[in-house]
């Protein structure tokens, strides 16, 4: 697709054949993720973590669609069919515990993800539009995630619900309007408790779509590399298959053994105990804490402790959804040519105090509002929204970068020894070699 | 342009956020947050080892057995185990005759009557789960002081430290320390409560349940002390909370083992395959 030297597809059965000249099905999958797809050479190992987020996506749908076949979202009764699930239905544990860790594991694959972006400058021009699809999978993600938690109708799920609903009442004026309607009730209950069923059951899907948009722009300019320099020629990329296949089986190896080891090991260990108390209106729990993924916008949203022209609660909502919605200027606030954080010394200093502070932001998120969480919340809070819209934008104009290697195969003859490129993937003798 | 606004945004974010930590400071300084009682005197949990603990951990279907003894004679008094069915003690080491005969035992699960259609109770089957102690949560509230006794079915997992806690709470009742009530007068325990440093506010509606040894006489002999009770029935209630953690620690073993071989060969794959490749 994005290279000249890209394979082209050569059916060698005769039913492909048939096939591809019907419908070129087989082609778009060759092209996609097959051998027609030239990829830098030099990916390392941060590179694992696209196609792992997909393989969490797929076990979220299946397991999903085996769960809603005996989940039932009534308030009188949901609560209940969870635990005939985890009780009654076979293998029904397997199936709940691998979805609410699933969850888990989707969001630790996509934040590496996100992070190996921001690290390499992945969000840059030419490639706005993956980013761009991709924090809008984010949203959807954080979106079917909330709305998954609420389903079992524990004590989270329902004051999760309050909460995060009541972030609506916070628009002056027709706020509570808003919640109410969202909520089709003054309080979560079976109204809301339908719609959420109904939508977290609808999203995925949503996702899977905005994902193929995400690929297809993926396969524009091609993918990123850790040089962030781009590729020059067709020494400097290997076709996807069987390089980046082979490589992304022991990713996903590596995955299903730390997912294997939570759910069968850890299962309640990310969770809530208060989860597994039945949903009561009349009995707020001590602490209402989201699931972990949420920690540092829940961090951001309660840093906000001051009114100050708008209601400390309107500013602490404003910048909870500010600090994601953000994201989707990163390309045009971050305007360095370099993309790399390898070569930029500077925006790399910074980007390592931001991973420290969302990591921090995260365990204040997680812990009571005591005024020490508050405070570093406050300050951690404050060095988020710097980061993306001040400092960087700043860095990428003073910043003097180091300097750039004239190709990835130059950069990877550089690490790796030998000044020729005697080897590079597509010599004549290789595919052989792959074969033997 | 975009760069214009964001700088004003983000010093608005920053600029808020430094005014809230100034706030916050400032009345910390002012206005120390008060020490209570409950900060000072609750107490983490005690260690349990309980044999189903760890990747490795079963069920001592003995230990679970005299749980559900200690259950039956003293908790189910007042807590229900409305998700635990009776069928289900076959996971503990019960036959089929035993699990209909402690089913039979009861004779009070809600019913209706065939003939006359009103309201009764019959017989339990194998197929009923426990039945409550009470018609229903106000009889529940009537009976106990105005406290309503949790169902116990997911207790050991709906608490920190699940098993632990309740091995913790059922042994730690005591006097109020003389400490407490010295620096904190007002926070004396109620009357109706009772004093207990695991309980999240420290005074709990429940009297203690266990109090002396041999208050349940164990069928198989163990000696029933106080804290043999207490962990016995931990132990069936981590049970109730998780009946498939036998079945579930094994599909673990066993897949874990089974990644471990694919994982390893996906690794051979890929070095082989980039073995010519330079990256």
């Amino acid at each position: 697709m994005s290279f000249p030297w890209a394979k082209q597809y050569q059916p060698g059965n005769p039913v492909m054949k048939w096939v591809d000249e019907r419908l070129p099905f087989p082609r778009l999958v060759y092209n996609a993720v097959g051998a027609g797809y030239p990829v830098p050479r030099n990916l390392n190992y941060f590179w694992n973590f696209g196609v792992l987020a997909g393989a969490a996506l797929a076990i979220q749908i299946i397991t999903g669609i085996v769960l809603a076949m005996h989940y039932a979202a009534n308030g009188a009764i949901a609560f209940d069919s969870v635990e005939h699930i985890m009780r009654d239905v076979n293998a029904g544990w397997l199936l709940r515990y691998a979805h609410a860790n699933g969850a888990s594991m989707f969001f630790i694959v996509v934040y590496l993800h996100i992070f190996r972006g921001l690290y390499y400058g992945s969000y840059k021009a030419p490639r706005e539009m993956i980013w761009l699809l991709g924090v809008t999978i984010f949203l959807l993600m954080m979106a079917t995630a909330f709305m998954g938690y609420v389903l079992p109708w524990g004590q989270m799920s329902f004051w999760g619900a309050q909460v995060i609903t009541g972030f609506f009442s916070a628009i002056p004026g027709i706020g509570e309007t808003i919640r109410v309607w969202l909520l089709g009730g003054y309080a979560p209950d079976d109204a809301a408790l339908n719609r959420f069923f109904s939508l977290h059951y609808l999203l995925p899907f949503v996702i899977a779509g905005v994902i193929i948009l995400h690929i297809w722009a993926l396969h524009i300019p091609g993918s990123n590399n850790p040089t962030g320099v781009e590729v020059k020629g067709e020494q400097d990329t290997v076709p996807f298959h069987p390089y980046y296949t082979a490589k992304d089986g022991f990713g996903l190896g590596v995955f299903l053994l730390v997912f294997a080891v939570l759910l069968f090991f850890f299962p309640n260990f990310l969770g809530h105990p208060d989860n597994y108390i039945p949903a009561n209106p009349l009995s707020t729990p001590a602490h209402i804490v989201p699931e972990w993924y949420f920690w540092p916008f829940y961090a951001i949203l309660r840093a906000f402790t001051v009114d100050f022209i708008l209601p400390a609660k309107l500013w602490g909502v404003l910048a909870m959804f500010g600090s994601i919605l953000l994201l989707f200027f990163l390309p045009w606030l971050d305007n360095s040519p370099v993309r790399s954080n390898n070569y930029r010394p500077k925006a790399r200093i910074a980007f390592w105090i931001l991973v420290l502070d969302v990591l921090i932001l995260g365990y204040c998120g997680g812990s009571p509002a005591d005024p020490v969480y508050v405070i570093l919340s406050q300050i951690c809070g404050a060095y988020y929204f710097a980061h993306f819209l001040i400092i960087l934008p700043m860095i990428s104009r003073s910043e003097r970068p180091a300097p750039l290697p004239n190709s990835i195969t130059e950069a990877v003859l550089a690490k790796r020894g030998g000044t020729s490129p005697a080897h590079t993937a597509l010599t004549p003798a290789q595919p052989s070699a792959v074969q033997s | 342009m975009v760069r214009f606004i964001a700088l004003i945004v983000g010093i608005a974010f920053a600029g808020v956020l430094a005014l809230a930590l100034f706030g916050t400071v400032t009345g910390l300084i002012s206005e120390p947050p008060a020490v209570t009682a409950e900060h000072e005197f609750h107490e983490h949990p005690k260690e349990l080892a309980l044999a189903s603990n760890g990747p490795f951990g079963k069920f001592d279907n003995r230990q679970v057995q005299r749980g559900l003894q200690v259950y039956k004679e003293v908790c189910a008094g007042c807590h229900s185990l409305r998700l635990v069915a009776f069928r289900d003690l076959k996971e503990i080491g019960y036959n089929d005759a035993q699990v209909k005969a402690f089913a039979g035992s009861y004779d009070n699960i809600p019913s209706i009557n065939p003939d006359t259609g009103e309201v009764a109770t019959r017989k339990g089957v194998a197929s009923d789960r426990f039945p409550s102690p009470f018609a229903n949560d106000v009889a529940a509230r009537a009976a106990n002081n105005n406290a309503l006794p949790p169902d116990l079915s997911l207790m050991a997992k709906a608490r920190h430290d699940g098993a632990a806690y309740v091995y913790s709470l059922l042994t730690g009742y005591q006097n109020q320390p003389a400490a407490l009530l010295k620096h904190f007068p007002d926070s004396k325990t109620p009357e109706g409560l009772y004093y207990n440093p695991y309980f999240a506010n420290l005074n709990i509606a429940m009297p203690a349940p266990i109090t002396t040894d041999g208050q349940v006489t164990y069928l198989d002999g163990t000696k029933a002390t106080v804290d043999q009770m207490a962990k016995d029935v931990s132990a069936f209630l981590v049970w109730t909370a998780e009946p498939k953690l036998q079945a579930r620690h094994g599909a673990g073993i066993a897949t874990v083992l089974f990644l471990l071989i694919f994982t390893f060969l996906a690794y051979g794959a890929y070095q082989n395959v980039w073995r010519n490749v330079k990256h």
